[in-house]
């Protein structure tokens, strides 16, 4: 039962990903990016991992399309002949995209997917340390990391952004 | 202590944006230079012994699974040094104060830092973002077209190593339960050469995702664009050290101290490394552009160094880790030429270009110092590295030894067309008043040669050395 609900919440979270890309309106993407994270954080909870759940809702599908509604909210947007030139040449220059990727997914189920021995997983135990101690216990490290990669991305809005607002 | 490595440019980052008028833009050079010495002279002293995290005292929760050895100082070595001739080539060859470029530089010493000393598979994809966020930012840095652009194509290939292997990572998490270095290999070790699919299909994506990052043929179309549009301060350090602490030394660091056991991958890594050093050396050949040249060029030596990994030898690994730092000598060397050049004739388009060895003296004999290395011509560095590894490949695959050879005679060809185009022959009258370029540049080209010379004349010490510290 719990693996059927887990199957169609993950066919639902493909679909509204899907339509994240697939949508000419920014307002609709970023609404339908917040639904992705919020059905993740669902599979997330199901999946015995609360704090995953908790950070995803909060993060991801709050605080991120919070910034992305600000952000839209201050663009102005294109004219329906403007969207409709742009869509024309990028379907022209994209139309194999998602041929290779509906290509990518065949490969995959059809032949990776039955290679796959799942009676091995995690029977090794690593080090003897549990799952949840090694995805949030043990990585102090990685916040270091994560404090850089925050220090870098201000320079760069800084960087690449400052100027254009002053003109 | 490993800490130091990423706290200390945290601390100039930090000193550098004080809320002090001003400050940060006088001292952002000043502050780059000691922190760039600093991390010198800490790697020099961690190259004499292991650092590992202290236990007690301090235990900063913040960095549990660092660690420094042989290996990881001298990368850290490198790092410092390009890095500091990095910012002498800034401050001289650019008119502006540096302060965003300098804060971005200890930024990404940071995230190289950070690469070169954790141990835990997860903590290295954190570090390796921050280091291709910044290289990102740096590229761009200047808002030009032809720079925007590489960036761009170095985010998109990027992103797809990226995904390669957060996919790889999450393969071998499934599979063990853990991340960090010492599980897996004790994980690997206990399967005794049987291995499931999904740690096969990990080594698949680890190999490809970060032959990306290190720009081996066929994954190398970013590379070229990222290094010609980026400044030029910028494009030493790229071809110096970022690309191959991002990409090529992960590798070697996985494929010697986790994933050791898997012969498959050796295979895999000489026949890359071969195309690489082929392709690599064809491309540079049909190039009228200076750096576009020594981008091709960059491409076929990393091709060298996957090529000794690639033996699975000590020996050949000795040669890659020597190949390693010589490379990124001498490739900034020649990056610094290519800014020297540019700088005193407005052009990196060779055709346009002719007989500068004799207005820029100081210019053209380090770029040939910089050129016989990368070829190969004894005794200078590049030599000895490309001797070892020719050594371990022979012992592995003659045929494989002899097209590494063979290559080492298109690298000649190349780089001697670009000296005759650029520095010798006839002087075209554009260049007929041109001059020098000015002491910061000559100093930084004269103290790469210095190493380049050094490392190749001392080179019977550099072997004891490394004999003593286990690395052969």
């Amino acid at each position: 039962m719990n693996m059927t609900i887990l199957t169609i919440l993950l066919a639902f979270m493909v679909v509204s990903a899907a339509l994240c890309v697939m949508v000419r309106n920014l307002l609709k993407a970023a609404i339908a990016l917040a639904l992705t994270s919020a059905i993740l954080t669902v599979v997330m909870f199901m999946l015995d991992a609360p704090l995953a759940a908790v950070f995803e809702l909060s993060v991801c599908a709050g605080l991120v399309t919070v910034v992305f509604v600000s952000a839209i909210s201050m663009t102005k947007p294109h004219s329906r002949e403007e969207i409709a030139a742009k869509v024309k040449e990028r379907l022209k220059r994209f139309i194999y995209l998602p041929f290779i990727l509906l290509a990518l997914l065949v490969v995959m189920l059809v032949v990776l997917w039955p290679c796959m021995d799942f009676s091995q997983v995690m029977k090794a135990g690593g080090a003897g340390a549990k799952v949840q101690e090694v995805l949030w216990n043990n990585r102090q490290t990685d916040i270091l990391g994560q404090i850089v990669i925050i220090l870098t991305g201000v320079f760069g809005i800084v960087v690449l952004f400052k100027e254009r607002e002053t003109k | 202590m490993p800490v130091l490595f990423i706290f200390i440019p945290l601390l100039a980052v930090v000193v550098l944006n004080l809320p002090v008028k001003n400050f940060g833009k006088k001292m952002a050079f000043g502050v780059g230079v000691i922190t760039t010495l600093v991390q010198i002279a800490l790697s020099l002293a961690a190259g004499g012994a292991t650092w590992q995290q202290a236990d007690s005292a301090i235990k900063v929760r913040l960095v549990a699974n660092l660690s420094v050895d042989f290996f990881s100082a001298v990368v850290l070595f490198t790092i410092g040094l390009v890095a500091l001739v990095s910012l002498i080539v800034h401050r001289c060859s650019s008119g502006d104060d540096g302060f965003n470029l300098i804060n971005l530089m200890l930024l990404i010493m940071m995230g190289m830092d950070g690469v070169c000393m954790v141990t835990d598979l997860f903590s290295l994809y954190v570090f390796m973002e921050v280091t291709a966020v910044a290289s990102f930012i740096l590229i761009a840095l200047y808002k030009r077209k032809e720079g925007l652009e590489g960036a761009f194509k170095y985010f998109m290939l990027s992103a797809v190593a990226t995904v390669m292997m957060l996919a790889a990572i999450a393969f071998i998490f499934m599979m063990t339960g853990d991340t960090g270095f010492e599980a897996v290999r004790l994980y690997l070790a206990g399967l005794k050469g049987v291995y499931p699919f999904q740690v096969i299909l990990a080594f698949i994506l680890f190999t490809a995702g970060l032959s990306v990052k290190s720009g081996l043929v066929p994954f190398h179309g970013w590379v070229p664009d990222a290094y010609s549009s980026a400044p030029n301060s910028v494009s030493v350090l790229l071809a110096g050290v970022v690309t191959k602490v991002a990409g090529v030394y992960i590798l070697m660091r996985l494929f010697r101290d986790v994933f050791k056991d898997i012969s498959m991958i050796g295979n895999t890594l000489v026949v890359l490394g071969l195309i690489s050093i082929v392709i690599g050396a064809l491309a540079a050949i049909g190039q009228n552009d200076f750096k576009r040249m020594l981008a091709y060029s960059s491409i076929s030596q990393v091709g060298y160094i996957i090529l000794g990994l690639g033996t699975g030898s000590p020996l050949g690994f000795a040669g890659a880790l020597l190949h390693f730092f010589n490379h990124a000598i001498f490739k900034s060397l020649l990056f610094v030429n290519s800014t020297a050049v540019e700088m005193q004739t407005g052009t990196r388009d060779m055709r346009r270009l002719g007989g500068l060895a004799s207005k820029m003296p100081f210019t053209g004999g380090t770029s040939v110092i910089g050129f016989l290395s990368t070829a190969g011509i004894p005794p200078l560095s590049g030599f000895w590295s490309k001797l070892l590894i020719i050594i371990a490949v022979w012992r592995v695959s003659v045929v494989s030894a002899f097209i590494a050879l063979l290559a080492s005679v298109l690298t000649l060809a190349y780089f001697l067309l670009l000296q005759r185009k650029v520095f010798f022959g006839k002087t075209v009258p554009e260049v007929e008043n041109v001059g020098e370029s000015n002491g910061g540049i000559i100093g930084a080209e004269l103290l790469l040669s210095a190493v380049t010379l050094v490392m190749g004349l001392l080179f019977p010490f550099v072997l004891l050395f490394m004999q003593a510290k286990g690395v052969i």
